[in-house]
């Protein structure tokens, strides 16, 4: 049985790092997340906002430009996540305060 | 289980630097614009500073500091600063979370009211991470005699 477990777990290894072999290489200006127009047609958003950042909204640094200003909603969303586990916290283990529990 | 220990080496070293951490988390909130850092990792920071005299002093002395109530409120404001500059640039006409607009009441130009709108934003997160991290340590302490 441990046998087993070590050979699946080599299996997944090996399929991992082949999956890994054909990503581009980090920083490479040829491959389709870089470029200007996707394989589609149309124009990539990222090169959009390294492009238009600056002039936009005066703020040098283009990833707050695209957390707070082109993705809002997202940066919202995040927000509202953390608010929600913070009141399922609340709720779920908060001491609930009987009638007769008098204090504040 | 736990059992608090009164070190003077700890408590002197964890009120003197948990100001530290608040005013870098500060600077970490108000320099977003312009280097690495903005609302999520100041508001981390800021609660760290919280935490730490938490963990420090316990719970009972630490309610001077930051009491037990404010966390959740605090981080419903913080939300709510988030949701109203969105609201407010739909009051003005725009787009919700469309920062341009926010121009007609501040006086500021167009572009540099979308640099604005993101300081308020941020705030916002900050604020809001702040407090309801602090809440979720003090709601999983409830009820510890020992905190």
């Amino acid at each position: 049985m441990k046998l087993a477990n070590y050979f699946i777990l080599i299996i997944f290894c090996a399929m991992m790092i082949f999956g890994t072999l054909s990503l581009p290489n980090r920083g490479d200006l040829d491959t389709n997340l870089n470029r200007k127009i996707s394989p589609a047609g149309t124009p990539n958003a990222g090169v959009h906002y390294i492009q238009h950042a600056q002039h936009d909204a005066h703020t040098p640094n283009m990833v707050t430009v695209t957390l707070a200003d082109y993705r809002g909603y997202d940066t919202m969303g995040e927000t509202t996540v953390i608010f929600t586990a913070a009141l399922i916290c609340f709720l779920l283990l908060r001491k609930k305060r009987g009638r007769n529990d008098q204090e504040s | 289980m736990t059992r608090k220990v009164d070190n003077p080496i700890v408590s002197l070293v964890s009120r003197l630097v948990s100001p530290f951490i608040m005013i870098y988390a500060l600077y970490v909130i108000f320099h977003g614009h312009y280097s690495p850092g903005g609302g999520f990792q100041g508001g981390t920071m800021l609660a760290a500073a919280v935490l730490l005299l938490r963990i420090s002093a316990g719970s009972e002395i630490s309610q001077l500091q930051f009491k037990k109530s404010w966390g959740t409120r605090m981080g419903s404001m913080g939300v709510l600063i988030y949701f109203g500059t969105g609201f407010l640039c739909l009051l003005l006409g725009g787009n919700f979370l469309d920062y341009h607009y926010l121009a007609k009441i501040l006086p500021v130009s167009d572009v540099m009211a979308r640099s604005w709108g993101i300081l308020f934003v941020e705030i916002g997160v900050g604020i809001a991470v702040m407090g309801l991290l602090v809440a979720i340590y003090d709601d999983l302490l409830e009820g510890n005699p020992n905190a």
